[in-house]
């Protein structure tokens, strides 16, 4: 684990420093984030009696969303600028590699979600200091950065990443989708660790699942 | 340099194909510790293939190949250690500057003192004084400079250089030959590609053809580049290769 740990963290360390340099990522997908909570707010004319059963659904629609925006630039840069190859042909294992930019995506999204999540709360009328809520997005968050940096290496050697990126996250997303809905529905709602019943483990069962097998599938996906 | 294999390169019945398209095929080669083999070829008769193949990049269909040793289907990691890759691109940040490259290829290579190391291959190829520019601020030829400083780095047994001297004006061309001479003088082996037949037979111990998927030998010895007495019949021997290519 330890030979893992630190190539991991280099290449968290560089895409670290690449997105201070640039910006261009955390920015556009919080800037996007808050243009689907204002749209889906009007849009399904939330009123306070109403934002405990619309506001889970906005929050993860508007995370899911901000995800596919985001892991479309997961390996964009490493694509064009030849970085891909240089990790590639690098003593790093595959595992590591794959490792270190879903670390890097985990990041990124709950630095986002982190700028959003207030926001949100008061826009949604809703409370955002719930530790079970909290616990929900970063579970989510990771099955989406888990299974999104598997799909952004496939998508991005494709010529129609774009596209080709939400056609195969969302359908292998959906189980963790819907089970974070309804865990957040349940920590909105105020109930305790008991009360998010199966959704909890499910998220944490999915995630593990993919933390097994999007690391080997990763390893035939870049192979020329 | 410690390296037990007898060959830095060790190459049987290479074959490899793009969907029906096959462009190596029983291709065989060696190169031996402490020298340089230069391959000429046509545009498209895989040469660059067969580096990518060397590099570990791109698997080969068929056939076994070993670097510094190691076999590429079996240790590809071990043999990435000891391999220094030049190609088309630099495979550097536009972002990050030249020393930020490289203490990032540094740290992924494990090497325990990368500062040092980094501000010794800057200053081998007089990039000392941009060291921490941008990449995206260099000139064509200065990033080509970086990304040969990346390459040597972690001082690999084997480089693997495709078409070095593009791009380089003639300073630069001149950094890297005497770059090249010192790699092999420490035992160390270089494999490049290049349509510069002067400057081919110039710094390589030997120049190989590559047609018809496979690799061969105008020559059929070795040239010791500076002192070749024979260069002359060597170059036209090469020469008639590629035309006969053509």
């Amino acid at each position: 684990m330890t030979g893992l740990l630190g190539p991991i963290m280099v290449i968290v360390w560089k895409d670290v420093l690449l997105e201070l340099r640039s910006r261009d990522l955390v920015v556009s997908v919080v800037v996007f984030g808050l243009l689907v909570v204002v749209v889906f707010n009007f849009a399904l004319n939330n009123t306070p009696g109403r934002s405990e059963e619309l506001a889970p659904g906005i929050l993860w629609a508007a995370f899911a969303f901000a995800a596919v925006l985001a892991m479309n630039r997961a390996f964009v840069r490493d694509q064009e600028q030849g970085g891909l190859e240089g990790l590639l042909i690098s003593p790093v294992s595959r595992d590591a590699i794959f490792l270190g930019k879903a670390l890097t995506s985990l990041i990124f999204m709950l630095l986002v979600e982190a700028a959003l999540l207030p926001v949100y709360a008061v826009m949604l009328d809703f409370s955002a200091l719930s530790w079970m809520l909290i616990l929900t997005i970063f579970l989510g968050t990771l099955g989406f950065a888990v299974v999104g940096t598997l799909f952004s290496a496939i998508a991005v050697q494709t010529r129609s990443r774009e596209i080709m990126l939400p056609v195969l996250f969302f359908p292998v997303l959906l189980p963790v989708i819907i089970a974070a809905v309804e865990a957040s529905t349940r920590a909105v709602g105020g109930e305790t660790f008991v009360g998010l019943g199966r959704w909890l483990p499910l998220i944490g069962v999915f995630d593990a699942l993919f933390l097994v097998v999007c690391p080997w599938v990763f390893g035939f996906v870049v192979e020329e | 340099m410690t390296n037990a294999a007898t060959e830095a390169v060790q190459v049987r019945s290479l074959e490899k194909s793009f969907g029906e398209w096959p462009v190596l095929w029983d291709l065989d080669l060696s190169v031996p510790w402490g020298q340089t083999l230069v391959l000429f070829g046509a545009n498209g008769v895989g040469k660059t293939t067969l580096l990518r193949i060397l590099a570990t990049h791109m698997r080969a269909d068929y056939g076994s190949v070993a670097v510094a040793g190691h076999n590429l289907r079996t240790r590809p990691q071990e043999a990435r250690r000891r391999i220094g890759v030049v190609g088309h691109r630099s495979l550097l940040y536009d972002d990050l500057t030249c020393r930020e490259n490289l203490v990032y290829y540094g740290r992924l290579f494990g090497l325990k003192d990368h500062g040092s190391r980094v501000d010794d291959v800057l200053e081998k190829v007089r990039l000392s004084s941009r060291a921490d520019h941008r990449v995206r601020t260099l000139s064509n030829g200065m990033q080509k400079r970086a990304a040969i400083a990346r390459a040597i780095l972690h001082e690999p047994d084997v480089l693997l250089l495709d078409e070095p001297e593009a791009g380089l004006d003639r300073e630069s061309v001149s950094i890297l030959g005497t770059l090249l001479a010192e790699w092999t003088d420490t035992g160390r082996s270089v494999v490049m590609t290049t349509h510069d037949l002067d400057l081919g037979l110039d710094w390589g111990h030997r120049a190989g053809v590559l047609r018809g998927g496979k690799v061969n030998f105008p020559d059929s010895g070795s040239t010791d580049s500076g002192s070749n007495t024979g260069a002359s019949g060597i170059r036209q021997a090469v020469a008639d290769a590629l035309e006969t290519e053509r």
